[in-house]
């Protein structure tokens, strides 16, 4: 055991998890407003611990959208995890399958940003430090989702308190957060343009599949930068 | 509140749950196995978290009314200068200030 190891990784974690505390509470609130109960909002938070998936997935579950939809567009939003776990593999070499296994579950966006910062910084990844500073991130995170929901089921009307607007926002947040992002203004005209097109023809949910077909298409196609290689830019927060 | 899990609620959040340990997961089994992404599909797989959000809030924009369109058009700009935090308070201020003091 390495002591000063496990404070750096608590002390790093700890920022994060005060920055993504409103939006756990947030989370359990609008998880509740959108027809979850307490428990499944924490059975949600525990397994999924993906801040901006999860919102989704309680925006089209409440919706009632069928649920293999909801479960890929949960699958849609985390695929920029594919990137990280396969940018990251070349720090954690020296842990164990089941230690590789561990780590990725807990691979948020802040906790591949600071492990990618930390390794080229020259210092090697330590079981310790990787796990202090995903444990005092996914514990807060947990707690606040609960305390959310405590506190979205006595909300009455959603509208009084402008809960409505809060997922719309949040959603523009992170988009506007990716806006350095190689081709981040034609993908996103194209999702626009292509997810009101399918609302107003094809109908809910399918905008979402519709708008994102759009947007991806339109990455795949555009001319390739000059330098292109496993780079992964780093993707806002989730 | 009702405490009781619901089975069919559970089991949709323990399939999304596989879904999301799939992605983080397969990044290593892909790397391990293949030398390099191809640059397009990279390219396409780079755009997907953006394509997808943007599609979440398009509808909510175009489809609202003149409070959620306000108070998005408040956050859009504030978030261009301002983290998370302060874009979502904006946004929710302006929200609050249309239903209340404009009854928009």
């Amino acid at each position: 055991m390495n002591r000063s190891e496990i404070v750096e990784g608590l002390r790093g974690g700890a920022v994060v998890a005060l920055s993504s505390a409103p939006f756990a509470v947030l989370f359990g609130a609008v998880a509740v407003d959108n027809g979850l109960n307490l428990p499944e909002v924490a059975l949600m938070s525990a397994t999924v611990y993906a801040g901006a998936s999860q919102l989704v997935g309680i925006e089209l579950f409440g919706q009632h959208v069928a649920a293999w939809l909801v479960v890929l567009s949960i699958f849609a939003v985390n695929f920029r995890h594919v990137l990280y776990s396969a940018a990251l593999t070349r720090y954690l070499t020296h842990f164990t399958l089941g230690q590789k296994l561990l780590a990725f579950f807990v691979l948020i966006d802040p906790q591949f940003a600071e492990t990618v910062r930390r390794a080229e910084s020259g210092k090697t990844i330590t079981l310790e430090w990787y796990l202090a500073f995903a444990a005092v991130i996914y514990v807060p995170w947990l707690v606040f989702s609960i305390i959310g929901a405590a506190f979205g089921s006595m909300i009455g009307d959603p509208r009084v308190w402008a809960i409505d607007v809060l997922l719309p926002l949040y959603f523009l947040g992170i988009v506007v957060g990716f806006r350095r992002k190689p081709n981040f203004y034609p993908v996103v005209i194209a999702s626009f343009i292509g997810s009101v097109l399918g609302y107003q023809l094809v109908g809910s949910p399918w905008h979402v599949s519709i708008g994102a077909a759009f947007g991806v298409l339109v990455a795949a196609l555009m001319p390739l930068p000059q330098a292109s290689g496993t780079k992964t830019a780093k993707a806002g927060h989730s | 509140m009702n405490f009781a899990l619901d089975p069919a609620t559970a089991w949709l959040i323990i399939a999304a749950a596989a879904a999301t340990y799939l992605t983080r997961v397969g990044g290593y089994v892909l790397i391990t196995r293949m030398s390099s992404i191809p640059p397009r599909l990279e390219a396409a797989l780079n755009a997907v978290p953006a394509a997808v959000l943007t599609t979440l809030c398009a509808p909510a924009f175009f489809n609202g009314g003149l409070d959620i369109k306000l108070a998005m058009l408040v956050a859009l700009v504030v978030s261009l200068k301002y983290p998370g935090l302060i874009m979502l308070a904006a946004g929710w201020a302006t929200a609050m200030l249309c239903r209340h003091a404009f009854g928009l």
